[in-house]
């Protein structure tokens, strides 16, 4: 293990490092816990330009409050989630069938299309934005929920058929090659040995595709417009235009927009992390 | 025998319905835009109908790539997007720190360890607000720093001089979570007995970490190096929430300079923005072969 565990070292370096850890974090996380302080501050406070001063009272239960009854918060956040959860689902069914064909069989096209998609996966997306814009226009998917589902499935699908490919490649071939040659069909192979093995990937494609859709700021503002299809990330932006001097709601607003993905985050660490890796390592 | 030596054609022919719905979504929303923008990037589409472009569009041949050499926002783009390619590099070894600090075994390591990684979870339009207020010289942090070191603040965000750097240290912040988390996950997989010998011969400290932790970590190396080069190219969020190309356009980026001259308030110049977003898209592609070329000519060595 490097560095060597703390463990095996002296005491006072033990107790450095204990203490030094906490630092750290709070040292690293100082942005967000002054953004924390200040969604918790009183109107009064921000008037008077304590802003990332100590507050002079605690306005948790008052603010938050009013980010959920008092704007259009709630209708944002819902946008999100009607958003993002079909996107994840979507992205996640095309990508583990191309990634099943894509790790098990020989085609002649495998190579090519797993380049495409891992050079499809690193585009800058301003390549695609006036014609994915237009075509949004043309077929009137512009400005609806529906069209930024298709869109991010398509955007994502390149990323997890990689992830499926690598983690499908590693199953025992054997339990594949023994049910073929028990004459069971390649659907069956799919649904009933395939897909239960690969759970844990499908919950890290599926983690990973709700936090990239989750927090897309591009495409929201790119393919929507009305207060009824924008996203949160969007609405933020624009709240933080009109509350010029309340700083504690957007900053509240802000933090509860970023919460779902920290949750999941926190939950399904492994999940996470391992997707984020393999994805990439073994590509 | 191994079944992938038995392929037969009724099996191949199957695989490609698994890969056609993939195939399908990719090659529409993603492969022809790609096509499509590199062609309206030869057309002059200002003031075109959005619905019917391609009708009132002029074909102009190479005039939007020649407009872009003697653009002096193009020039500010350019020279942006490279600084931040460089600057954020930073990410790694910074990274790489992190991911030494918390690769322990200590009660609660994993608390410590998601603090950590946390930033990279966040939108960018949570952090760009995040920082923005960070460096209000009348009541951020960093104003308050200032003042504590007796000098007076600057406006870091208004200050075309320091613009820039205000904007890739907030894209830092989670750039560097997201490589310490590769690192990590590189650190987890080092050969023990490697390290465990090279103990023996008294290596440790730095000399430990250049000689036989670094070259194992190669791999990790690589793939930060990808998604660190490949997201300071990408940088548009926090332009677009911290600065807005400001001040005097000092920020802009080759991707913020596309969507201003595209689609913007300021512009509906289509083939002109479709240039510049052919120049981001080469630089790209120049950074993702690079990669894809060093990862097989390695895989080769092996």
């Amino acid at each position: 293990m490097f560095p060597k565990p703390i463990k095996q070292a002296s005491p006072v370096s033990r107790l450095v490092y204990n203490l030094l850890l906490p630092v750290c974090v709070i040292v690293w996380l100082l942005p967000i816990l002054a953004v924390f302080v200040t969604s918790i501050r009183s109107q009064a406070d921000i008037t008077r330009g304590n802003i990332m001063g100590w507050p002079s009272e605690i306005q948790l239960i008052q603010n938050y409050g009013a980010v959920l009854t008092e704007s259009d918060f709630v209708s944002h956040f819902l946008n999100t989630i009607k958003i993002t959860v079909p996107s994840a689902l979507l992205a996640v069914c095309i990508a583990t069938l191309a990634g099943y064909a894509l790790a098990i069989h020989r085609i002649r096209i495998g190579a090519t299309v797993f380049l495409l998609f891992l050079a499809g996966n690193f585009v800058p997306f301003q390549i695609l934005l006036v014609p994915v814009r237009n075509l949004a226009l043309e077929t009137g998917l512009y400005d609806t929920a529906t069209g930024l589902v298709l869109f991010h499935a398509a955007f994502q699908t390149g990323f997890c058929t990689l992830l499926a490919r690598n983690f499908i490649r590693e199953l025992p071939f054997e339990l594949i090659e023994t049910a073929r040659l028990d004459g069971v069909g390649e659907r069956q192979i799919f649904l009933r040995i395939v897909l239960p093995l690969i759970k844990p990937v499908l919950a890290a494609m599926m983690i990973l595709v709700f936090t990239f859709v989750w927090n897309d700021f591009f495409w929201a503002t790119s393919l929507t417009q009305s207060n009824d299809t924008r996203p949160i990330t969007a609405a933020i932006q624009s709240l933080n235009g009109q509350f010029v001097s309340r700083h504690h709601l957007v900053s509240a607003a802000s933090l509860l927009a970023a919460l779902p993905p920290v949750i999941l985050f926190f939950l399904m660490q492994k999940h996470f992390t391992a997707g984020l890796t393999l994805g990439a390592s073994k590509g | 025998m191994s079944f992938r030596s038995l392929p037969t054609v009724p099996r191949n022919v199957k695989a490609y319905f698994f890969l056609a719905p993939a195939i399908l979504v990719f090659s529409v929303l993603v492969l022809y835009p790609i096509a499509h923008s590199i062609w309206i990037s030869f057309f002059d589409m200002t003031g075109a109908d959005l619905f019917s472009a391609s009708n009132k569009a002029e074909w102009v041949g190479l005039a939007n790539y020649l407009e872009l050499l003697e653009d002096p926002r193009f020039h500010v783009s350019v020279q942006n997007t490279l600084l931040w390619f460089l600057l954020f590099m930073l990410a790694l070894p910074a990274g790489l720190g992190i991911a030494l600090l918390v690769n322990q075994t200590a009660p609660g390591i994993w608390f410590y360890r998601s603090l950590f990684f946390f930033p990279f979870v966040i939108s960018q339009v949570v952090v760009g607000l995040i920082f923005t207020w960070f460096y209000d010289p009348r009541f951020g942090l960093v104003g308050k720093l200032w003042e504590w070191l007796g000098a007076t603040p600057p406006a870091i965000l208004g200050d075309p001089d320091l613009v820039n750097f205000g904007l890739i240290v907030a894209g830092l912040w989670p750039q560097t979570a997201f490589c310490a988390l590769i690192y990590l996950t590189g650190l987890c997989n080092l050969s023990q007995d490697q390290i465990e010998a090279a103990r023996l011969d008294n290596a440790k400290g730095w000399k430990l970490l250049r000689y036989i932790i670094l070259p194992q970590l190669r791999s990790a190396t690589f793939i930060a190096f990808l998604v660190t080069a490949i997201g300071a190219l990408r940088s548009y969020d926090l332009i677009v929430i911290m600065t807005d190309g400001g001040p005097y356009g000092s920020s802009r980026v080759l991707s913020y300079f596309m969507y201003e001259q595209a689609l913007s308030e300021y512009g509906t110049r289509q083939g002109y923005g479709a240039a510049i977003a052919v120049v981001l898209f080469l630089l790209t592609m120049t950074v993702l072969s690079i990669f894809v070329w060093r990862t097989l000519k390695s895989e080769a060595e092996d």
